[in-house]
């Protein structure tokens, strides 16, 4: 699982009011490198929530490459824009847990595939 | 039978069924046409990638076209089996995960630039467990696939709806939870390649927001066994006052297909006409 993809997810359990960001207790990650393309990056940056991904990264072991604050929409230097798509599309969790923040229910990740399944009493 | 009556959908595309859509080319063509013409509706801003939700993404073979034209996608299912094709063999470029679409779909609002789903939204009209009511599983569906979606992007879903009545059940359901647009029928005339889309708008849209129109074929009917079936071949008389020509035309044909042999297979000028009169 990316962390673009945790970055955009939130916990759907009934009846909470705090769902984002998941927790992450990883297991395995791997960093798998990925095409780059500015534009995208600079389109998702609008999108994500900067502070969730520094934290993600923490989480994986990988912080200290991200700038400190969140560049604008036309962030024009490469290295940031690139540390950034690493962030968000090479770093990924291969084995561990998502945690909802606020019921602290656990969604189990499995060869990088999460499983967000609930029980009926949780819908 | 339609698969929908046999199991829920987490254990009819078991490992068996699953293999299906990583080896059976047939398969595998139809829902890439299946999942172009989703895109194309999508209307996406060209030359800019995108970032889309598929729904009931199975083995991936729906984000392939997607990752073809240069969008990030993640992908959502209900079946472990289909997910491990499009992990293991397929090695997606999107990320999947193992969700329920009638539980929700568990995004942050606004996130994606456009949603598509092919044939996986009917499964919501049945009802697997005891606590399952469709219209409630439908209405949490497409209340959380707004919010999840961008001002203004749209969510084109190919499925198959068994009636009249499941069509009319879940555009209720799309307009209640705040989404416009309407169904585009492909294909009306042929019964195989006949597919139903829901067209939705997410809010207003820029410049064009009409629902496109339903793509037709013209040579759909164009053989001559299908024409001696058409409403005007009957209206002006059937068989009955069908040439001689054409009913010879039409014996051959049912005799080809039978696997029967034809004096003459090629049609010519001469077919079905009167030898000369012999003194």
């Amino acid at each position: 699982m990316k962390l673009l993809t945790h970055n955009m997810m939130q916990s759907h359990v009934k009846g909470i009011s705090r769902r984002f960001p998941l927790l992450i207790k990883p297991e395995t990650v791997r960093v798998v490198e990925q095409e780059f393309n500015p534009d995208f990056v600079r389109r998702m940056l609008g999108r994500i929530e900067y502070e969730a991904l520094q934290q993600a990264m923490t989480w994986l072991g990988h912080e200290g490459k991200l700038p400190k604050d969140c560049p604008s929409e036309d962030e024009n230097n490469e290295d940031i824009l690139k540390a950034i798509h690493h962030a968000l599309l090479e770093v990924e969790m291969v084995e561990g847990k998502l945690v909802c923040p606020e019921s602290g229910r656990e969604f189990p990740v499995k060869n990088g595939i999460p499983n967000m399944l609930l029980n009926e009493d949780e819908v | 039978m339609r698969p929908e009556h046999t199991a829920p959908p987490e254990v009819f595309y078991n490992t068996d069924e699953a293999k299906k859509y990583s080896r059976n080319t047939r398969i595998m063509e139809i829902q890439a046409t299946m999942s172009e013409r989703a895109i194309e509706m999508l209307c996406l801003p060209e030359d800019q990638p995108s970032f889309i939700l598929d729904i009931g993404c199975g083995s991936g073979l729906s984000g392939e076209c997607l990752s073809e034209q240069g969008h990030h996608w993640v992908g959502m299912d209900i079946s472990e089996a289909m997910l491990d094709v499009a992990v293991s063999e397929r090695e997606t470029d999107g990320d999947v995960q193992l969700a329920d679409m009638g539980q929700g779909i568990h995004y942050r609002a606004g996130v994606f630039d456009g949603a598509i789903s092919i044939s996986a939204v009917q499964w919501l009209c049945n009802a697997d467990k005891k606590g399952h009511s469709p219209p409630k599983r439908l209405y949490q569906f497409f209340k959380t696939l707004y919010s999840s979606l961008r001002h203004g992007a749209r969510a084109v879903l190919q499925l198959y709806p068994e009636t009249p009545d499941q069509m009319e059940l879940i555009m209720y359901q799309a307009t209640r939870a705040g989404f416009s647009g309407g169904v585009v029928v492909d294909y009306p005339n042929s019964a195989k390649a006949k597919k139903y889309y829901l067209c939705l708008f997410a809010g207003i849209q820029q410049g064009q927001a009409q629902v496109p129109a339903g793509l037709t074929d013209e040579m759909d009917t164009a053989t001559n066994t299908d024409r001696m079936r058409t409403k005007d071949f009957r209206s002006a008389g059937g068989v009955k006052n069908a040439t001689r020509k054409q009913k010879v035309i039409a014996r051959k044909e049912r005799h080809l297909r039978k696997g029967k042999t034809t004096k003459h297979s090629e049609n010519t000028k001469y077919t079905g006409r009167q030898r000369r009169p012999k003194f």
